[in-house]
Formats: C-alpha cells, sequence, structure tokens
C-alpha cells in the first residue's frame, strides 16, 4: 500500500513569493496549506494568518477551495487507477491510496511502478512523497514523517519497526491527544507499544489503540476505491457470504454478462476490466485484465477474469462483487458478424493473445519486426502479437543464426592468417577443429551510438565468420577490429551464434 | 485378400485403434525417404511430437531449423512458447518461416511453457504451437497429446540440451526426433555448402525408428536427401538383383 501527498499550487506559475492558502477558522484565518519557500521560512498549516505574516511579511495569501482541492484529488486518483492499480481512492486533505498488490508485474518490478509514478506525478507540478508499506497506516506515516524525496519501500514484515521510530504524531491522531501524550511523555510510536493499554485508553479514549493496531497490521484498515463514473459497471450482492472459486466463478460469469450487455448498448468494447471483491471485513481486493483488442464476448471477459480467481483471498466469505470496465473503446458492429464467426475456420488469436498475456504478462508475448541496426542483436525489434502485419522481414542473403547467444562469449582461437577464418576454437572449456569455413562479414558499429559496445570503441568493426567445425556444427564467429586500425577493436575473437 | 483396397482398409483400421491420424491430416516432408517411414506420410496434425537437438548448441540450432522447416509448409499463426531467449527470428526466416506469422511467448519456465502450449492447443486453426523446455514429464505429454488430438494443431516439444543417452522417459508423443549437424560437403573452396542434419526418428508410434543424413532446410523450408546419396538405393537394389 501507498501514500503520496499531493499539494496543488493554486496558480499555475512558479510564484516567486511564499505562497499559503487560508481557511477560515473560528473567526481568524489560518494556514491550510504552504508550498516549499513558505515552508523554509518555518511556516506551516494550522498557524495564524497573522503569525505568518511575522516570518513572512510579503507572504501571498490565496483562499482556500476545500472542495476544487478534493475534486483534483479524485481526477488524481482516477488517474492513478487507470495507470497503475485498480484499487485507489482520495485521502483528503492531501493524500491518495493505492493499494498496488500484484499490479507490478505491467512495470516488471514494484521500483519500476514507484518510479514512474512518482516522475509522472512530479511531472504534474506537484510535490509529492511515496511510501509503501504493508499496511495502510504504516505507510501514510512513513510518507508524512520520513521526507526523503524519492519513494520510500519498507520492505514487507518491516513496518513495526519502521512505526516503532516515527513520531506519536504520525498515528493520524487529533492534535489535542498527540500535545497530551507529549506531555505525559510519550515522544515515539515505540513507547506506547510497550505501555499499558487500559489507562491509556481510559484518558484517550479507543481511538489511540485503533490506530496503533491500523498501523501494525492487527486491525484491518480497508480502501474503498472509487470509480470514474460513467462507465459500464454492475454490482451482485450477496445474502450470505461466499468463499469458493466456483461461486466466483458463477458469479463473474453473470456480471460478465451484464457487462456486455451495457458495453453492446454504447457500441463499445472492454480494453481492460476491473473485478473488485468486497470482503465482510471491509478489505475490498481486485483482479484486473486487460484485452489486446475492445472486446464484449462474455464468455471470453468471463474466462479471463476466472483465470485470476486463485489471487484472491477470500478470508470470511465476499459479501458483493463490481465489475468495471474503466478502458473501453468503439467496437463497431460489423455487418453479418453473427455469420461470419459462425462459418469462420480460423482460430480465434485476440481470445489466445488475451489469456496467455493476463497469464504470463503481456510483454511476453510478442511478434518480432525487422530494425534498421547495424549489428546483429539489435536488427530485431518486438512488437505487440496482434499488431497488424507489414510484411517486412530481413534480409534472405545474409546468413543469421538460429541460436544467437545474449553475449557474445569470448573465444580462444587459431587461425593460419589473421584474415582467415580459424582453424580451431576453444569454447567454455571445449575444443573445435574447424573444417570449413565462410567469411568475413564486416559489420561496423553504430559509432553514434552513446551506450553498448559502441559505448567505449565507438569506431568497432566487427569479422564475422561462419564456421563448421569437425562434427559439422556450424557456428558463427566473429574478430572485433579490421586488424589495421586499432580503434577498431581488440582483435580478440568471440562467438556470437550457432546455425542450422 | 489380396486386393490393394483391403490393405489400404485394413491399415486405416489400425491407425484408428492406434489412434495415430485418425482425424487429421499430415504435413509431408516432401522427401519420399523420409515420409514412407512414417505412418501417414508426413507429420501428423493433432499430434504431439518431440524434438531434441543435443547439448552441443550447434546441434539445437539444427532442431531449430528443422522445425522452423516444417513450419513453414504450413499456413496460419504459430505459437513459438520460450524458456530461454536465444531464438533468433531472422532464421526462422531464413527457413521460409515469415516472422509475421510467429508469436513469441515468453513464458519464464518449463511449467509455464507446458501450461501456454496447452492453452494454445486448445485453439482449432493455428499452424503449429512449438514449447521449448529442459524437461517435462509423462503426464505433461499426455495432456499436451490429448489436447492437440482434440483441436487437430500440430504440438511440437522442443526438448533443449538433451543429451543422447539420457534415459528417456515414457512419453505420449507420437514421434520423437533427435537433429544434429553432420558435416556438409567440401566445396573445396573457402565457403560452406548446404547444411547437413543427421536426422533420427527415435521413435514413431506404428512405424519403425530410422535415421537419415539430410540436407538443411532451402528458403521454403524443405529438406532434401544429399545428391551423392540419391542414387544410394538404385545402387542396393542393383546389388541385390545381382545376387
Amino acid at each position: 500500500m501507498r501514500r503520496k501527498t499531493g499539494k496543488p499550487r493554486p496558480d499555475g506559475g512558479a510564484p516567486a513569493r511564499p505562497l499559503v492558502t487560508a481557511i477560515p477558522d473560528h473567526g481568524r484565518r489560518i494556514v491550510a496549506a504552504v508550498d516549499g519557500e513558505a515552508r523554509a521560512l518555518g511556516i506551516r498549516p494550522g498557524m495564524t494568518i497573522t503569525k505568518a505574516r511575522a516570518f513572512a511579511p510579503e507572504l501571498d495569501v490565496v483562499d482556500a477551495e476545500p472542495d476544487a482541492d478534493f475534486e483534483g484529488l479524485r481526477r488524481l486518483a482516477l488517474w492513478a487507477g487507470a495507470r497503475y492499480s485498480p484499487v485507489v481512492a482520495p485521502d483528503p486533505p492531501d493524500g491518495l491510496w493505492l493499494d498496488i498488490t500484484g499490479c507490478a508485474a505491467r512495470f516488471s518490478t514494484e521500483r519500476a511502478l514507484l518510479k514512474d509514478l512518482h516522475r509522472r506525478t512530479a511531472a504534474f507540478g506537484l510535490a509529492l512523497q511515496i511510501a509503501v508499506a504493508d499496511t495502510a497506516g504504516c505507510a501514510h506515516a512513513v510518507a508524512r514523517y520520513v521526507p526523503a524525496g524519492r519513494p520510500v519501500t519498507i520492505e514487507p514484515g518491516a513496518h513495526r519497526k519502521a512505526m516503532a521510530l516515527l513520531p506519536i504524531r504520525a498515528l493520524r491522531l487529533p492534535p489535542a491527544d498527540v500535545e497530551a501524550l507529549r506531555k505525559l511523555g510519550f515522544e515515539r510510536v515505540e513507547q506506547l507499544i510497550g505501555a499499558p493499554r487500559g489507562p491509556l485508553a481510559k484518558r484517550f479514549g479507543r481511538e489511540l489503540h485503533r490506530r496503533l493496531d491500523q498501523a501494525f497490521g492487527t486491525l484491518p484498515e480497508p480502501i474503498e476505491p472509487i470509480f470514474p463514473e460513467q462507465l459500464p459497471r454492475t454490482r451482485r450482492g450477496f445474502m450470505e457470504p461466499i468463499a469458493t472459486a466456483e461461486a466466483f466463478a458463477q458469479v463473474i460469469g453473470d456480471l460478465a454478462r451484464d457487462i456486455a450487455d451495457q458495453l453492446g448498448r454504447l457500441g463499445k468494447g472492454a480494453r481492460r476490466l476491473d473485478c473488485y471483491f468486497h470482503r465482510v471485513d471491509g478489505q475490498v481486493q481486485a483482479i484486473r485484465v486487460g484485452t489486446a483488442a475492445p472486446t464484449r464476448d462474455p464468455k471470453h471477459l468471463a474466462k479471463l477474469l476466472a483465470a485470476k480467481i486463485e489471487t484472491i483471498e477470500p478470508g470470511l466469505g465476499i459479501e458483493a462483487m463490481t465489475l468495471v470496465a474503466p478502458l473501453i473503446e468503439v467496437q463497431a458492429l460489423r455487418q453479418g458478424e453473427s455469420l461470419e464467426s459462425l462459418t469462420r475456420r480460423g482460430p480465434d488469436l485476440p481470445a489466445l493473445v488475451d489469456t496467455l498475456a493476463n497469464r504470463f504478462g503481456q510483454r511476453s508475448l510478442h511478434r518480432t519486426v525487422p530494425r534498421a541496426g547495424a549489428m546483429p542483436e539489435r536488427s530485431v525489434a518486438i512488437t505487440p502479437a496482434l499488431r497488424q502485419p507489414d510484411g517486412a522481414t530481413w534480409s534472405d542473403e545474409l546468413p543469421r543464426p538460429s541460436r544467437m547467444l545474449a553475449r557474445p562469449e569470448p573465444v580462444d582461437v587459431i587461425a593460419l592468417l589473421p584474415d582467415d577464418a580459424p582453424r580451431l576454437f576453444v569454447w567454455r572449456g571445449k575444443r573445435y577443429r574447424v573444417t570449413q569455413g565462410d567469411g568475413p562479414e564486416r559489420l561496423q558499429g553504430e559509432w553514434w551510438r552513446d551506450g553498448g559496445i559502441e559505448g567505449e570503441t565507438p569506431l568497432s568493426v566487427r569479422d564475422y565468420y561462419q564456421v563448421e567445425t569437425e562434427a559439422g556444427g556450424r557456428y558463427w564467429l566473429f574478430r572485433l577490429g579490421d586488424g589495421v586500425h586499432a580503434a577498431t577493436g581488440s582483435m580478440r575473437w568471440f562467438i556470437h551464434g550457432a546455425f542450422a | 485378400m489380396r486386393h490393394p483396397a483391403v490393405l489400404a482398409d485394413l491399415r486405416a483400421k489400425i491407425a484408428r485403434i492406434e489412434g495415430v491420424c485418425a482425424r487429421h491430416d499430415v504435413l509431408p516432408f516432401g522427401v519420399d525417404a523420409v515420409d514412407s517411414r512414417l505412418p501417414g506420410g508426413g507429420i501428423a496434425t493433432g499430434a504431439l511430437h518431440e524434438i531434441a537437438g543435443s547439448p552441443e548448441l550447434a546441434d539445437d540450432a539444427s532442431a531449430t531449423i528443422f522445425l522452423a522447416g516444417i513450419l513453414a509448409r504450413t499456413e496460419g499463426p504459430v505459437f513459438w512458447c520460450l524458456r530461454w531467449r536465444d531464438l533468433f527470428a531472422p532464421a526462422l526466416h531464413l527457413a521460409g518461416l515469415h516472422p509475421d506469422r510467429v508469436i513469441h511467448v515468453e513464458a519464464g519456465s518449463d511449467t509455464n511453457v507446458l501450461l501456454a502450449m496447452e492453452e494454445c492447443l486448445r485453439h482449432p486453426g493455428l499452424a503449429g504451437v512449438v514449447g521449448e523446455v529442459s524437461k517435462y514429464s509423462t503426464t505433461a505429454s499426455k495432456r499436451l497429446q490429448l489436447a492437440a488430438e482434440t483441436s487437430g494443431v500440430p504440438a511440437f516439444v522442443f526438448r533443449r540440451t538433451c543429451k543422447a543417452d539420457q534415459a528417456a522417459e515414457g512419453t505420449a508423443a507420437v514421434t520423437r526426433w533427435r537433429i544434429t549437424a553432420s558435416p556438409s560437403e567440401d566445396l573445396g573452396i573457402p565457403s560452406l555448402g548446404r547444411p547437413r542434419w543427421r536426422v533420427s526418428l527415435e521413435r514413431v508410434r506404428g512405424g519403425n525408428p530410422h535415421f537419415w543424413i539430410l540436407e538443411g532446410c532451402d528458403a521454403t523450408g524443405r529438406i532434401a536427401l544429399p545428391a551423392a546419396l540419391v542414387d544410394r538405393p538404385v545402387a542396393q537394389e542393383d546389388r541385390q538383383a545381382a545376387a
């Protein structure tokens, strides 16, 4: 779970003077939010404007618009919901909840997801702090009281330790309680852990321990997700909670039919579906599936969702399920569609691609296309599996190995003449005697590149040789350098692949 | 009973009992010497086939092209489920398998490759499904064979870095092939001729194991008998006739 705080600047331009927003409070005006410069001057939210002006007489004061702020937060939440995780919720005044459990697959790692979120949110002109932790309470506290400036991840199981070091304020208690606790000598959360609960509960009520338990994960703290409005959505509540995979599959089938009807009326197809499982204890879990092309085939949609049922922890039972299609695209009815699908013999490629992509990740499914690249390892690009093929291929003339090593591996070589194919090479401790050879095929490096092999030797040249060994195996060897200019390479030999 | 129609009828009956190409087409190699050894006269669609190279990279490379050659002569999309990332698409194109037809599935592990294969095999109309694994069980082979039989899609399990003496587990595959590189003809000039493979059919349901020395795929995926060998059966027949 992650918490992010964003403070929108009321005006778009960068203010030269310190800026605060003000809200009325008991007949005076107090500071609601401050910008970086005002913060540097020591102005904090909760001060009176008069006091703040004492710090900075040139202070810009703008009336706060809590409603507009909340609307902005909600829009940010919906944006994050479309991009990162199905379970998002605004946390007024300045926070955002995202449940990123199991959502990192699209970005390959959680770190990459956080980096992307941080970069994109910062690009909106928002100051933010991201924290990830096992519990919502811990993420909330770390985001606000560990000003790291970059995403902070509390490793699984470490939230207890992290909370212990934070000040009492981090527990989301009323300011009066924090002050009272401070007077009693409680400064940090760790002091509360060991303290007897009875007397404290008598003095501060149940709120204190509720917040403590939420941060430590002993009390659940559900996030109630928000959905974009005006999107196809359908919900089923149950008289009795359900908890078996078969029951879920049944309900998913019903929901998929409903949503397919709605999509049909709109003339749209779903590109993404989120199915929310509302647990009896208030937790909301979600599964998200994507499709490669807009579709409203209820069977196909239900099948995609059903494949992910196993990720749901039913706990004591699920009392309601919601199916939302957050990403829809026009899917026009084609003339004679039903007839065609009846007579069509070809495979249902989109359905198969979706099933595989939802199981193994969108990235693991691809076709290959030629790319203009001087070096063979850069001559292949990948493209989505269902992209309209354009028929481009590689040259028919140049021999290319069917198995290519990820990185060329150095080999020891004996050649009769420097420009000849080698007569013998040693690779992975095995000696290969060469009977025939063909070459060289000279490839010039892309000198304009900064990275890769050309990064170090921009003028690198490779001379490729096909050689056949005694056993008949054909390998692709190359020598780095043209043999004349030292800048073109070190004259070392490498193996790059094997032919048929 | 010597009537050819009766014999053909009997053969078909036996094939049906054995479940070999009872309902599906075959993909012939177009080389009589090979096709005649295979029940039905080619690679049966709707069946599982096992292909192996050896721990030598060049042998696995040969097996790859052998496989690409079979698929090149079919029509429709091919799913190639990978565990390794060393497959180099331009070479498939050189064997006649157009890159637009091949959808790569990087499944990551043996288990996932087999899962992906099974999912693909449920979809009729594919030209073929290839899965590269290092190990797989008899149960997995049965599942794949069943799925292939239902949809009529040919399935190929490519056993990577598979040792020749590795005790072969029982398998439900209809054929098991091992492709290794073989020395090609010396052209006498510093150049390479058409590659040669030692193609051994280690197991075939309804047939006997056999091996051939064959010339590798051309640009349309066709293999061929080496020119020097084409005449040999005739010579042998002559000798037999003489004896």
